[in-house]
């Protein structure tokens, strides 16, 4: 067996990497999504897609996302398996009818006879400097419905693995990238097929005092913050989510019994976020683990700001540290 | 100056209220054994419609939305569409489901509130009842597109109502249609009332079909209550979608004779006269007219079908009323292909609730 093809790819590099994969394994897969096919995407994730596989696989859609949504639908209870792109999750609303009522219901309401095998990619997040409705992160308005997963990668790997395994997955998967690090770091990425597994979350650093969780963009500061605050001789184990529905509780219970503390962070509003989720779940279930009330870093419940104030609503890593010095000082 | 746009949509009407011929009949019309067909399976959706709504009435089924007045152009439908094609349904669409194999047990299942209405093993590949108005358009597009990717000759038939073609999922998708020159065929059944909103203030275009010429598809009208009009237009609309030549926006103009759902009582908001005046107009009976001015039909048979179908609808409202809801563990066992680690324990609880049987209300 010859040798993968290692790469050195930035987090967007390795999605366009796993589409071409599968792409080439699975002639089902399809991709289609607003100029997608000859542009190869306004963030170049599905470049080069059009030309190995021509215009009848990669499918350069008119511009209603609602359509993009339906159609994948339709498509897939045909035995395609579309990964439908839509340019910003701020545009992903016009479809979410058709997400919410048809591809997260149609194994259910066919019972088992059709079912919807879509990943619907959309990036987000904001940091870019984008306009207004570019930078949100609503990723809890799809993680509260049922039949829906919601797939976060935060690394070049992970978007890999997690990625082949959304396309695989017969069931939809609504795969949010964080375009802030779409091209912050590179990794070593094997171009060898193998997916990361779904529902599971992944322990990037073990620690004993703290369990700091997160996902996505955030990731980043998360682990930046875990490295300073070993220099104030506090061992953070830090968790990324990645799918943030349905939970991986026990990964994140077990750390929590570990530790005695927890502290989330995420970029999107605090009001219904995927932490208070979390939150909840710890105190339901590891509540006596607890040392210190759970303490949460997040965006702020407002419209996020256009662009010269965005940082000033994006969690920092002075904020994580000052939430774990909180939760560590009870 | 140039002009661009220069457009006409014809309709077609072969019979006249009483099942005259008005001219030549199409060669749809020689057929008479489909024909025979057609008359029966109109019969046998007026009889279910009418039991189901008694069901609901006596609360042994849920709210139902009546077929009545949409049987000729779902007959129609029903027997143009080849075994390979697919449907897309919306949800009054009754008599094309008895024909592409859906049960009886089944339509009545889905009204009477279990998933188990949808499971269709007779034709796996239809979409199911699509209640959020026009969404299946989008779908029917994406059905499309599968056939064309993969280079079948299979078709579509979407239908939606008058009130549907105001949504954007409808203009959306017959503007791919036009634009991939897909294999779709829409049917705008203009029974000229949503709920109570009457077809002239839908829209202010003078028909429904002239909006597919904004898509770059054909658009036809066809009286929906007229058999043969009916029928030539769906099978020529298909035959030219499987030979590749793209979609068609077929307007059926026919009439709701029942309230919009039973849930609806219709009179207030439209008059009685009206009513009447679209009884006058009933297809069903046009058909039988017809049959039986050219000799095809006779009382005797009328009245044997008509026990047949009375026969055919009982044995299946029997098994409906002897069937057992599913277990409750069943609201989750359908939603992903396996149960994620995060379901686990709400199943066994749902479990462990009704452990012994149980539902039918979940006491």
């Amino acid at each position: 067996m010859s040798v993968p093809e290692i790469r050195e790819v930035t987090l967007v590099e390795a999605v366009n990497m796993a589409l071409a994969w599968e792409m080439g394994q699975d002639e089902n897969v399809v991709v289609l999504g607003e100029d997608v096919a000859t542009n190869g995407g306004v963030f170049r994730a599905t470049v080069g897609l059009k030309e190995r596989f021509g215009f009848k696989r990669v499918m350069d859609t008119p511009l209603a996302e609602n359509l993009i949504a339906g159609t994948a639908v339709g498509m897939a209870t045909q035995g395609l398996k579309p990964v439908a792109e839509f340019q910003f999750m701020g545009f992903i609303y016009a479809g979410m009818e058709q997400i919410v009522s048809h591809a997260a219901r149609m194994r259910n309401r066919t019972r088992g006879r059709l079912h919807c095998p879509i990943v619907y990619r959309a990036p987000f997040g904001g940091g870019i400097h984008a306009p207004e409705h570019h930078s949100e992160s609503t990723e809890a308005l799809f993680a509260h419905i049922p039949g829906l997963r919601v797939v976060i990668p935060s690394s070049p790997q992970r978007a890999y693995g997690l990625l082949l395994a959304a396309i695989r997955n017969p069931d939809p998967v609504v795969f949010l990238e964080p375009k802030r690090i779409y091209r912050a770091v590179t990794q070593s990425v094997p171009n060898n097929g193998e997916a990361l597994p779904l529902d599971t979350c992944f322990t990037l650093r073990e620690g004993d005092d703290v369990t700091l969780i997160t996902w996505g963009a955030c990731v980043q500061e998360t682990l930046q913050a875990a490295t300073r605050l070993i220099e104030q001789g506090v061992s953070s184990e830090v968790i990324d989510v990645a799918t943030v529905s349905p939970l991986d509780r026990e990964t994140l219970l077990c750390s929590v019994a570990k530790t005695g503390r927890a502290v989330i962070v995420h970029e999107a509003c605090r009001n219904g976020g995927v932490g208070a989720e979390i939150a909840a779940s710890i105190a339901e279930s590891a509540f006596l683990d607890l040392q210190a009330p759970v303490v949460r870093v997040t965006g702020y419940d407002t419209i996020m700001p256009y662009y010269r104030n965005e940082q000033a609503y994006l969690p920092q890593v002075s904020d994580i540290i000052e939430a774990v010095e909180q939760v560590i000082a009870l | 100056m140039k002009q661009h746009h220069d457009f006409h949509v014809d309709s077609t009407r072969y019979l006249d209220d009483h099942g005259n011929a008005l001219g030549d009949l199409p060669p749809q019309a020689e057929d008479t054994e489909r024909t025979l067909a057609a008359y029966r399976n109109m019969v046998l959706t007026r009889t279910f419609d009418a039991k189901t709504i008694a069901l609901q009435r006596t609360g042994k089924c849920g709210t139902y939305p009546s077929v009545l007045g949409h049987e000729v152009i779902g007959t129609a439908i029903g027997q143009s569409l080849a075994k390979t094609d697919v449907f897309v349904p919306y949800y009054r669409d009754q008599a094309v489901h008895i024909l592409r194999g859906a049960t009886l047990l089944e339509l009545l299942l889905y009204w009477g509130g279990d998933e188990r209405g949808s499971a269709w093993k007779n034709c796996p590949e239809d979409l199911p009842i699509a209640v959020p108005i026009a969404t299946q358009c989008c779908h029917a597009v994406g059905v499309a597109s599968a056939f064309r990717i993969r280079g079948e000759d299979r078709a579509v038939v979407c239908c939606v109502g008058d009130g549907g073609t105001s949504k954007g999922d409808f203009l959306e998708s017959i503007n791919l249609a036009g634009a991939w020159h897909l294999p779709v065929v829409f049917v705008v059944i203009n029974n000229q009332w949503a709920i109570s909103t009457p077809r002239a203030i839908q829209t202010g275009a003078e028909t429904i079909a002239q909006k597919a010429i904004s898509a770059g598809l054909p658009g036809h009208i066809v009286d929906g209550n007229d058999y043969f009009a009916a029928v030539e237009a769906l099978d020529t609309a298909l035959d030219r979608a499987r030979a590749g030549k793209g979609g068609a926006v077929i307007e059926a103009v026919t009439y709701r004779l029942g309230d919009h759902t039973t849930a609806d009582d219709a009179t207030r908001y439209r008059s009685a006269e009206e009513l009447k005046k679209a009884w006058e107009k009933d297809g069903v009976k046009r058909l039988q007219n017809y049959l039986h001015n050219t000799g095809f039909w006779s009382p005797n048979k009328e009245k044997a079908l008509q026990a047949e179908c009375k026969q055919t609808v009982e044995k299946a409202v029997e098994v409906y009323l002897a069937t057992d809801p599913e277990p409750p563990t069943a609201m989750l066992d359908f939603l992903f292909e396996s149960l994620p680690a995060a379901l686990v324990g709400q199943r066994e609880r749902i479990a462990a609730k009704f452990r012994g049987g149980a539902s039918g209300g979940g006491q």
